[in-house]
Order: structure tokens, then C-alpha cells, then sequence
């Protein structure tokens, strides 16, 4: 199976790689647009700021690429962010092909620290992405922006309120926690999207 | 419902994993990776790996060893030790570790923490500080004041300005070690980080004084802690992550059993 992963400017891109060498599978990481568009599975990760990654995005024309894919993609965190209509991380408008937003995290007690960071339960599971799992699994989070509850909404998180910790639309799938470093959890969901 | 969560600490030199008691006398306790992942497996649910090593061949060495972590192990980790300048961090970064530790090098030139937070998110950057409870000069009543080079040399600089200070410029998370309950193993030290949690908007990561399970509830219960770090009880099975995290779910705080 071919998967590759998009090459740009955003950090932990190579945590993803390692993850799926794992599974047995060898990716490639690449900002090439027709290996993009040949691949079987396509993966959008990273951790970074929304409109430093907007702006490579669209000097090298990636997000008209990205937006055109048809095979299954998987946004990761910034991935999944970015993949939405419009960021408060620097007021900056992303790719739209999820119809949300992207909010900051406003703690509303002394307990509600920012960053999000830690093993949180996702819930109301949906979709062929978590097949094989239970009701309700911790997988790992790092994150001062969140994507509200919505129409595409695949898995929901509690933190302050509840939030969307994954989305699906057609062949696009996202995840604002981090599979590649979720343990066994972030495996099976790994291994449930090379199936798709 | 976010899980408070337990991070063991292994200290490397030269590719192996040592633990300092009290900063001074090390003990060996068995390979890096394989540590790393049987803890891993056992449920904990990051790890730091501390670089010791001072020597240029031994940093080389520490980036080898992180291409390997982020191989072999499918959780977190954050990496610290003699990271001085954004290059060390892109380096740390690119090699697959998730999070950077800097502490001297901030004291020195806190400026480092914002070039962090600008180019690669607050999220990645822990500000750790070991601190001590004393007066900087005689006659001076006593405070918690921070420490250089791994609790070797004092400053003057307070440990809840700095940290705010840390905070304001842009840190992700604080891990506090107190030097005074390090390696004593008679519990951490909850009040000074029930202050620092409740004077803080980002997470803290409690470190030193872990002797028994109890203590790791009280951290949480009593600390505030939103994690807490421990190195030697792992290492050298007085404590089992996966005994103590059934241990913390019976006493009703929130962590991850697997």
C-alpha cells in the first residue's frame, strides 16, 4: 500500500512515520503533488501555529492539492485544524473542508490549565476509523485550540466543554489527538484508516 | 475526562540510563529504550529522557538515542539536558521527540523560551526549575529560590516569579523538582505546588520525592499536580505504574488503566 505523508512546515511529522513503520508499512514523506495524488492513503500531521502552516501551504500550493484529494485523508492535530474554515490561532482562514471553526481553549476555572495536555477519553465513537475499540478510550492530546462539536463530529472530548475530537467528511478524516502516540489505542485507529 | 499522568524519568550518560540521588550519586538501571518501553507497556504515559552527558561525542550520542525512543515506543516523551539555542531544539525535535525540557539556559536567557513558543508552539516547551528552600543570604528569611546546572549553583531568582515568568513568555508546562525532597522519598512537596498549580494557567508536572504509592495521591489530590515524575521507585521495582495506577483509580483520581 502506498501512503504518503505531506512534507511541510510543521513539527513532529517524522512521530508518524515511526508509527506506521510499526504497523509495517513504509511511507513517504513528500510535498510532491502527483506522488500526493497517486498515494492510496494520504496523511496531513503535524504540531504548529495556523498561520505560519497556512501560509507554506498556499506558497507552495499545497492547499488546492489538499482539498482535491480523493483517496482517504487523515488530518492530525494542526492537520485536522487546518483542514476546518477558520482558525482564531492568528484570525487565519484555513482549507473549509470542514464548515467549522477553530476556537481557543478560555479556561473557566483555576483547575482548566492551557495547553490541553494529557490522555483524554474520546467518546461517541462514529465511523469506520474506530472499529474495534470500546465505548470510551484515552488517547493522547496537546492543544490551545479546539474544534467545536458539528455536523462531522466522529468522536467527542471533554475538556471544559465538549469538543469535536474527530471529524469526517467524505474521504476526510481528522483526529485533534495524536493516534502515532496514543499506545495501542493510536495503533488500532491507525491500522482502521489504512482499511478505509 | 483528562487523566492525571505518571512520568518516569530516566537519566542518560553516554547511552545508558543512570539515576542521581540528590543530584550526586548515580546507579545504573538498564538500557534507555527498553526501560522506556516496558514502562511504556506498563501504562505510563510519558517519559523524559534527561541528557547528563557533557561531552560533544555523548550529544551525538543522546540524538541517537532519541531517533531510537521515537522509533520503539508509541507515547510522548520530552527530551532536556544542555539545550541552549533554537538549533539544540530543532535538532531534539527532527530526531521525533515530542517536547523539549530547558531549565539553566532559560534562567540565563529567558528570551529562549519565546523563540521556542514562536517557532515551534508553547506546547513543546517545558520550563523545568529545581529550586530549594533557603535564604540567599544570612539574616534574609527563607524562600524557594531556583538553581543552575542541575542544582549546583544558586540565584537569587524566586521560583513563583520565575515560573509566572516562564508562563507569561510563552512555556507549555512547568516540571518543579524540589532539591529539598529529591531523593528522600518522604513525598513531594504539596504545598509549594498547590501554590505554584493555583498560581499557574499551565500545566505542572511535580518532580521529587516519590517513595510510595500514597504519595502519588496526595501530589494529585493535595499538590494540584496535573503529573508527576519519578525515577528511581521505577527503576528499581519498588513501585509497578500498573499497580499504582490501579492504586490512584481505587482512591478516586482520574488516570489511565490499561
Amino acid at each position: 500500500m502506498n501512503v504518503a505523508i505531506i512534507k511541510y512546515n510543521a513539527g513532529n511529522i517524522y512521530s508518524v512515520d515511526y508509527a506506521l513503520k510499526r504497523l509495517g508499512i513504509d511511507p513517504i514523506i513528500t510535498a510532491d503533488k502527483e506522488i500526493l495524488q497517486k498515494a492510496d492513503k494520504v496523511i496531513f500531521p503535524g504540531q504548529g501555529e495556523a498561520t505560519k502552516t497556512m501560509q507554506y501551504l498556499k506558497a507552495h500550493r499545497l492547499d488546492e492539492l489538499i482539498t482535491g484529494l480523493k483517496q482517504p485523508v487523515l488530518g492530525i492535530c494542526i492537520g485536522m485544524q487546518l483542514m476546518c474554515k477558520h482558525s482564531e490561532e492568528g484570525n487565519v482562514d484555513c482549507l473549509g473542508i470542514f464548515d467549522a471553526p477553530v476556537l481557543k481553549f478560555h479556561a473557566e476555572k483555576q483547575e482548566d490549565k492551557i495547553p490541553h495536555i494529557g490522555w483524554n477519553t474520546i467518546t461517541n465513537l462514529k465511523s469506520g476509523l474506530y472499529e474495534n475499540l470500546s465505548k470510551e478510550e484515552f488517547v493522547y492530546f496537546i492543544h490551545s485550540y479546539y474544534v467545536p462539536l458539528n455536523e462531522y463530529t466522529i468522536a467527542e472530548t471533554n475538556y471544559i466543554q465538549n469538543f469535536s475530537a474527530s471529524l469526517h467528511k467524505n474521504n476526510f478524516y481528522a483526529t485533534q489527538f495524536h493516534p502515532e502516540k496514543s499506545g495501542a489505542v493510536g495503533e488500532q485507529i491507525l491500522r482502521n484508516f489504512l482499511k478505509l | 475526562m483528562l487523566a492525571k499522568r505518571i512520568i518516569p524519568c530516566l537519566d542518560v550518560k553516554d547511552g545508558a540510563t543512570v539515576k542521581g540521588i540528590n543530584f550526586v550519586n548515580f546507579r545504573d538501571a538498564g538500557d534507555p529504550v527498553e526501560l522506556g518501553k516496558l514502562y511504556s507497556e506498563q501504562g505510563a504515559d510519558e517519559l523524559v529522557y534527561l541528557d547528563i552527558t557533557a561531552s560533544h561525542e555523548g550529544r551525538k550520542t543522546f540524538l541517537d538515542l532519541v531517533r531510537r525512543v521515537a522509533a520503539n515506543i508509541s507515547i510522548p516523551f520530552t527530551v532536556g539536558g544542555g539545550i541552549n539555542e533554537l538549533k539544540d531544539v530543532d535538532a531534539l525535535l527532527n530526531a521525533g521527540a515530542d517536547k523539549v525540557s530547558i531549565n539553566s539556559a532559560a534562567i540565563r536567557r529567558p528570551e529562549l523560551i519565546e523563540e521556542i513558543a514562536k517557532n515551534f508552539g508553547s506546547q513543546v516547551c517545558v520550563v523545568a526549575i529545581d529550586a530549594n528552600f533557603m535564604s540567599s543570604e544570612a539574616d534574609t528569611p527563607a524562600q524557594w529560590l531556583c538553581y543552575l546546572n542541575g542544582g549546583r549553583i544558586p540565584t537569587a531568582k524566586n521560583l513563583f516569579s520565575w515560573a509566572k515568568e516562564a508562563e507569561n513568555r510563552g512555556a507549555g508546562e512547568i516540571l518543579f523538582t524540589s532539591m529539598k525532597h529529591d531523593g528522600v522519598k518522604t513525598g513531594y512537596a504539596n504545598e509549594t505546588l498547590r501554590t505554584l498549580s493555583l498560581s499557574l494557567g499551565i500545566p505542572i508536572i511535580a518532580s521529587g520525592g516519590a517513595g510510595a504509592k500514597e504519595h502519588f495521591r496526595d501530589v494529585f489530590i493535595e499538590g494540584k499536580a496535573d503529573a508527576a515524575l519519578a525515577a528511581s521507585v521505577f527503576h528499581f521495582g519498588e513501585i509497578g505504574i500498573k499497580e499504582l495506577k490501579q492504586y490512584l483509580k481505587e482512591e478516586g483520581v482520574i488516570v489511565r488503566v490499561i
